[in-house]
């Protein structure tokens, strides 16, 4: 057992590091470190996406002829890490690490060829249409349907915290096509072109003062059956693929670690009277520090096993969990660094382009923002409640 | 980057489990709880024949050379069974301290005889008004005309009245009646001025309270020669705690195996309890425990040979975490056996008693995340 990293993969690091910092700008780490919401607003999040394309390193877990770099998975931690570390933008999810492995595992040759270089590429994107109002967690009792006419489905229904869905000109959704004798049956998985008629989209305001979310409503949305991945009826299936890498796609000690890093140079920053100095603060630095400390270790177990070929398991559900409530704990312990500042609010978006001198030093104005949005962490991509019953279910066989 | 387990590790871990489950059972842990020695003799004998022993002690001193990763191993199993040989004292905590400090010829008289199960020793550092700072240290030895004469008194000895060489830190009293430098003394077991008052250890395995009188040493019952044995004695207790929390992992283990058949096999209200939503929560907070001080003691372990400031945050972030871990884990398995749960007639009292001690040895949760933040730099020791 070591924890090193061998000869050549420090290479590997030494050429990520060199690549990051040729390419990344300092107006794109200003507009990241800037963003309280999850995702980079598609202007910085794409710029970034186009420059790692441009290295052929726009898809990391793809595999290579679809356009992926045929990483190891110790590259691909390496990468996740060295990204983490210089900051760069949060490129939205949706297109690379959701629809992608789907319309890979899933999709016709056509779909394959039509898609997946417009999403390496940054000319789409794509948004998720999972949620609706009565169906959260209980996501298979989702109700908008698509009916079939001719060569066309017609969409009626609404789809609800829609990520980025006012920028997007995709949807993946998945749609109830017909009615089985599970509620998981009769659901398909369609790409929408965002531009059809009768789609519309309404903001929603977060508490933390971001749009990062909406509500789509379909009113009579014709759509090509072409544009159905996989079988009809079956979209329950890939769907949960989809959520598989949602929970696992997590490399996601290093970004906490970034995170807990940020809010302790505010603490021992004379911008917050160094927070750092109350020992209440100094030990809640350390127990955070900690707790990332074994999610890492917990990752590069899973590493480990995918290298030697073995199946991790559930952990993911473990992983899932952990990830949101220490991100969770370091958003909060940066409320409390920041301590009365925090009683400032900015309601202007973008944070990087305000009009006006903010009221509070600059660095200071994500970092509410991020406490109040980041009570979703433990919400989205199944709740944490959901996950506990996972684990039960699939790691303790309950 | 490899975590998995090499051929040798996997074989290692397979059959310190399999001896574990076979020999230490509920019936052989009632039998020990009384014996004036708290372990087997024959059993002492046993682990010297597999070699468990000689594990992480250098080859040139007739051990196997094995690391912190396979005393872990070892360690987690022991947990498992709740194991009260004098693993750690003697291999773990002795044989480390006579390797890192000892002149050649006294690890040459010491180390292949602990490998081969000949002799056994104890540690004895911690003091009453220290509590567990291992810097702060009264006993006092006084340089005499053909050696050393030590006084002052120590607690929590594990298994000290079984040793036949005991270990003790002392700050050697310059000539002037400043305190000099930290130093370690070999005492042997019923060395006059020497007394031990023995206990019965919580969760098993006995510990004993030490008072020196005027103990008179030979001159080279000093351990090495002269060095301020500080640095050593952190080194030491930073892999000590590293092997421990590797034993609280194999107790959690069992207590979060117990527990889920437990609760499989209850019935209440017509169903098994296991049936409830708040139950299977919990317990996925129980396994979810375990993992992260599964994490934590691996990631200890790895870190073993580190510089000082980064084995000493590694090893006081795992002795932190799974502290916390440890009594959450605990406390549930009680709580989730209910009334049963508090008496003598499950197992789980026992585990129960030996995670409390975990938490307890050393410092618990808040001593090593203040030190953890001391060697951060975000607070002052």
């Amino acid at each position: 057992m070591d924890l090193t990293f061998s000869a050549a993969e420090r290479a590997f690091e030494q050429e990520v590091r060199d690549y990051i910092a040729s390419s990344l700008t300092p107006e794109m780490k200003r507009a990241t470190a800037l963003t309280p919401s999850v995702f980079s607003d598609p202007d910085i999040g794409m710029a970034w996406q186009r420059a790692l394309h441009k290295k052929g390193w726009g898809a990391p877990g793809w595999p290579v002829e679809h356009g992926g770099p045929d990483w190891t998975p110790a590259q691909r931690w390496i990468f996740e890490a060295e990204c983490a570390r210089a900051g760069v933008p949060n490129v939205n999810v949706m297109g690379v690490k959701m629809v992608g492995p789907v319309i890979i595992g899933f999709g016709s040759p056509e779909q394959q060829n039509f898609y997946l270089p417009r999403i390496l590429s940054g000319e789409d994107y794509w948004c998720q249409g999972y949620s609706e109002p009565g169906s959260g967690s209980d996501l298979s009792s989702l109700k908008t349907r698509a009916v079939r006419d001719g060569d066309d489905y017609i969409i009626n229904g609404t789809k609800i915290w829609t990520t980025h869905a006012h920028h997007a000109n995709r949807m993946f959704a998945l749609v109830r096509t017909s009615d089985g004798a599970r509620q998981q049956d009769g659901i398909s998985f369609i790409l929408i072109d965002m531009k059809t008629p009768g789609i519309t989209t309404r903001p929603i305001l977060t508490i933390g003062g971001d749009h990062e979310v909406n509500q789509v409503f379909f009113d009579d949305v014709r759509v090509p059956v072409a544009n159905r991945v996989g079988e009809e009826g079956k979209g329950w299936t890939y769907g949960k693929y989809l959520l598989e890498f949602e929970r696992g796609s997590g490399i996601a000690s290093a970004k906490l670690r970034e995170a807990l890093k940020t809010i302790a140079d505010l603490a021992e920053s004379d911008v917050t009277g160094r927070a750092i100095d109350d020992p209440d603060i100094a030990i809640r630095m350390s127990e955070a520090e900690v707790d990332i400390d074994a999610l890492e270790m917990t990752e590069l177990r899973v590493l480990s096993a995918l290298q030697t070929g073995q199946n991790p398991g559930a952990v993911s559900s473990l992983i899932k969990l952990r990830v949101s409530e220490i991100r969770q704990a370091v958003t909060r312990l940066g409320v409390d660094v920041i301590g009365q500042d925090g009683l400032a609010v900015e309601a202007a978006r973008p944070f990087y382009r305000l009009n006006h001198e903010p009221a509070i030093p600059e660095e200071l104005l994500p970092v509410v923002p991020e406490y109040l949005n980041g009570r979703a962490y433990t919400i989205f991509g199944g709740s944490s409640e959901i996950q506990r019953d996972i684990i039960a279910k699939m790691v303790l066989g309950l | 980057m490899d975590l998995t387990l090499s051929d040798e590790q996997r074989l290692l871990r397979e059959s310190a489990d399999r001896f574990v489950a076979e020999t230490f059972t509920s019936d052989h842990r009632k039998k020990t709880a009384n014996d004036p020695l708290g372990y087997s003799s024959a059993i002492w004998k046993q682990f010297a024949e597999l070699g468990w022993l000689a594990l992480p002690i250098s080859e040139a001193h007739g051990g196997l050379g094995g690391g912190a990763i396979e005393v872990g191993l070892l360690m987690e199993a022991f947990g498992r069974g709740l194991v009260s040989e004098p693993f750690l004292s003697t291999v773990v905590i002795g044989a480390a301290l006579v390797a890192e400090c000892g002149t050649e010829a006294q690890q040459q008289a010491i180390l292949p005889k602990v490998a081969e199960g000949a002799l056994t020793l104890a540690f004895a550092h911690s003091e009453r008004a220290a509590r567990f700072d291992l810097a702060h240290v009264d006993t006092t030895a006084t340089k005499t005309a053909d050696g050393w004469r030590l006084s002052g008194s120590k607690i929590a000895v594990l298994d000290g009245a079984a040793a036949n060489q005991i270990i003790v830190s002392a700050r050697i009293a310059n000539a002037n009646g400043a305190s000099g430098k930290l130093a370690l003394f070999l005492v042997p077991a019923g060395t006059s001025g020497l007394t031990l008052r023995d206990y019965a250890r919580l969760g098993g395995g006995r510990g004993c309270n030490l008072d020196l009188r005027n103990v008179q040493l030979p001159a080279d019952a000093l351990l090495g020669d002269g060095q301020d044995a500080l640095p050593a004695i952190e080194t030491v207790v930073d892999r000590a705690m590293a092997a421990l929390g590797a034993e609280a992992v194999g107790i959690m283990q069992t207590l979060l195996d117990t527990t889920l058949e437990y609760t499989k096999i209850r019935k209440q209200f017509g169903r098994p309890l296991s049936a409830n939503q708040v139950i299977r929560h919990r317990l996925a907070d129980v396994a979810m425990q375990v993992d992260e001080a599964r994490s934590m003691a691996l990631r200890a372990a790895l870190m073993a040979n580190a510089e000082p400031v980064a084995r000493g945050r590694a090893a006081s972030g795992a002795k932190a975490k799974i502290g916390k871990c440890a009594r959450f884990v605990a406390e549930q398995a009680v709580q989730l056996h209910g009334a049963m749960g508090v008496t003598e007639e499950l197992d789980i009292g026992a585990y129960f008693k030996r995670l409390l001690t975990f938490d307890t040895l050393f410092g618990g949760s808040a001593h090593h995340y203040r030190r953890h933040a001391a060697l951060s730099g975000r607070v002052h020791a």
